[in-house]
């Protein structure tokens, strides 16, 4: 871990914000002047080369929006996203289409982020077309197979379509697909939430396997924190569109700092009979609230048992807690 | 006499390409207050064996066995008697609340309508108590939302809405499919809690279905492992997740990652889900065990306790002992 911190960093992303304007509501008139929605307010981290940063939160955290911006898939609204020392938000779409080819995604729907109408040849070997425009069909159909084998497709399917995979299949074509460009850092949108629990194993190790081998970065989004516990070096807890807390992974499990860390950690159900009924669990009391008209200060302090008066007051940053946490809590 | 008795419940559909036989030979008794919690992937037969029991299979859909509610057969009953079951004494939570709510009436009218069917009330009354329940699974405001239409709450709240509907009439036995599948973590954590404090009270026997081990471990005193549409084990909690016994369980418990053990390597269960329409011959499990031999392919495995007089009930061709030392891997991680 310390040898890692002293490398640059692949990419640092700086007070990142994504707004959208909104309708003012159901009832406004249409030239009613839009709403704000915030879906991220402020966000920065670093990431370093072979390093996994796990991004967990309840829907509506802007976890997803969060790793679309990264990639301008959906623009940043403010802040800056350096990738290897370049900021990406200065560049033109050109820069952007090079970047592309270092940082690819992986989505949470399988079967809908392949296209029915290709056969899986195509689809893997679509990026290399794309990015890689000198090599030979030859090559390509070759760089396609080697890959297969890599992410365990039989060779004999390569001209099938993706309607006649299971989803743990369409997983491992879109891996596949993702990695055929030897990039850097991969995205992956909650990549095994739609898959059941054994198929999920599969992914996590193959997943787990192709980052030993190839070095590659993950930024890896979930809402189920077990399983960004076993994959991750540290992670990164988003409420509302706002980080709670960035810490390494064994202090973030084993000592959680922010309260919304510590209601999340508890209330995840434990597959042991007797520790899952005597655990206590934190309940939190209500609903999200509207990203469109945030608590003032913390956004969480109107869920949270430990808030007070000054909570309301200014918007807490992530400050360090420990050496290895970081939390945005005055309480903490 | 048990509330609810299972025996040998089989549920086939008419396809084109012959029967598919999606669950086979499931068997249970539930009593008063108990909880009874069926864990299974996707095409297990978990879903299918309670909708067949409800009534509420596909058209092409038949059912064979029995399902004793208090003696009598729920698979052979008449659409009329059924309805007066249905709601009333058994009824049912299923797992997306938007689709399972009616989006063009309100809360209200969803709910009265229940109460004016079964109890014959006033929709006055109807309504009071509706609020009632409402409270009930803490829902702010009940006396103002009760009027809102599903669409204008929260999916948590809508979820909440559902187990308040399904509690209406005081039910004896409560069917939840997946009921905290589609909710976030915290939200699934004010839903089991809710689950539990009504259990409680009312005394109401449940059925949690789901995928989630983690659920069944706080909520269940019993546990039905389903692969392939037949029962792999059966057994108290403490026996499943402690002293799992069948390949099958050994590797989901395996598979999972957790947050009370440190991570090495997952335990994934090769290949993928099975193909319904083409089961093999023998058990259904037996693609995808490193444990299966011949026997296993050729020969269904019963389902008998695991040793002489012992509750758990396994459906495995390979001794128990024989697997003890993986299934103790497991579980201490």
């Amino acid at each position: 871990m310390a040898e890692i911190k002293k490398r640059e960093p692949l990419l640092s992303v700086r007070n990142m914000k994504v707004h959208f304007q909104v309708s003012a509501g159901d009832k406004a008139w249409p030239w009613a002047p839009k709403k704000t929605l915030k879906a991220v307010d402020g966000v920065s981290f670093d990431l370093y080369p072979g390093e996994t940063l796990g991004v967990v939160g309840e829907s509506g955290c802007g976890k997803s929006t969060l790793s679309r911006a990264i990639l301008n898939l959906i623009p940043a609204t403010d802040g800056e996203i350096v990738w290897m020392g370049k900021d990406l938000r200065q560049g033109t779409e050109k820069d952007w289409h090079a970047v592309r080819r270092d940082i690819q995604m992986i989505f949470q729907d399988p079967l809908a982020s392949l296209n029915p109408r290709m056969t899986i040849a195509q689809i893997i070997g679509e990026p290399l077309r794309v990015h890689r425009p000198e090599l030979s069909e030859a090559d390509v159909m070759k760089r396609v197979r080697s890959m297969m084998a890599k992410v365990g497709l039989r060779e004999q399917m390569i001209n099938r379509y993706p309607h006649e995979f299971s989803g743990g299949q369409c997983q491992r074509i879109g891996i596949a697909r993702a990695l055929i460009l030897e990039p850097k850092l991969i995205i992956c949108d909650e990549p095994v939430s739609a898959l059941d629990v054994s198929i999920q194993a599969q992914i996590i190790n193959l997943l787990k396997e192709l980052q030993r081998e190839m070095g590659l970065a993950l930024i890896f989004i979930a809402h189920d924190l077990a399983v960004v516990k076993h994959i991750s070096d540290r992670v990164l807890v988003m409420y509302l569109g706002r980080e709670m807390e960035l810490a390494e992974k064994q202090a973030l499990y084993e000592m959680p700092t922010h309260p919304y860390t510590r209601a999340l950690l508890s209330a995840i159900p434990i597959p042991d009979p007797a520790l899952e009924r005597q655990k206590e669990i934190q309940i939190l009391q209500g609903d999200l609230p509207s990203p469109i008209n945030p608590p003032s200060g913390c956004v969480f302090r109107t869920r949270c048992p430990l808030a007070i008066e000054a909570c309301g007051g200014e918007v807490p940053k992530l400050r360090p807690i420990t050496d290895r946490t970081r939390a945005a809590c005055i309480r903490a | 006499m048990s509330l609810l008795k299972v025996n040998d419940l089989g549920v086939q559909f008419q396809t084109h390409d012959g029967f598919v036989y999606a669950v086979n030979g499931v068997n249970f008794e539930l009593d008063r207050g108990q909880t009874l919690g069926i864990v299974g992937e996707s095409g297990s037969g978990k879903s299918q064996s309670v909708l067949a029991m409800m009534g509420l299979l596909a058209k092409n859909g038949r059912t064979t066995g029995e399902a004793l509610y208090k003696g009598k057969n729920l698979l052979t009953m008449s659409p009329r008697e059924m309805n007066r079951i249905r709601g009333d004494r058994v009824s049912m939570i299923f797992q997306d609340p938007m689709t399972s709510l009616n989006p063009y009436l309100t809360v209200e009218r969803q709910m009265t309508e229940v109460l004016e069917l079964h109890k014959n009330m006033t929709r006055k009354a109807a309504k009071k108590r509706a609020i009632e329940l409402l409270e009930a699974v803490r829902i702010p405001e009940a006396a103002r939302r009760i009027d809102m239409y599903p669409h204008e709450f929260s999916g948590g709240m809508r979820q909440r809405v559902m187990i308040a509907m399904a509690l209406l009439c005081e039910p004896e036995v409560l069917i939840a499919d997946e009921p905290t599948t589609a909710l976030d973590v915290t939200v699934q954590a004010q839903i089991l809690s809710l689950l539990k404090d009504l259990q409680r009270d009312f005394g109401t026997a449940i059925i949690m279905i789901t995928h989630d081990l983690g659920v069944v471990a706080g909520l269940c005193e019993n546990v039905m492992v389903m692969y392939g549409g037949r029962v792999m084990e059966y057994g108290s909690a403490n026996d499943i997740f402690y002293h799992p016994s069948h390949p099958y369980t050994i590797g989901l418990l395996g598979a999972l990652p957790r947050l009370d053990h440190e991570g090495g390597e997952l335990m994934s269960i090769p290949g993928n889900p099975p193909n319904m329409a083409n089961l093999p011959k023998g058990c259904p499990f037996s693609e995808r065990c490193s444990f299966a031999s011949e026997q296993c392919v050729n020969e269904l495995p019963p389902l008998v306790p695991s040793t002489a007089g012992s509750t758990v009930l396994r459906a495995c061709h390979r001794p128990a002992e024989q697997l003890a030392q993986l299934s103790e891997e497991v579980v201490h991680g």
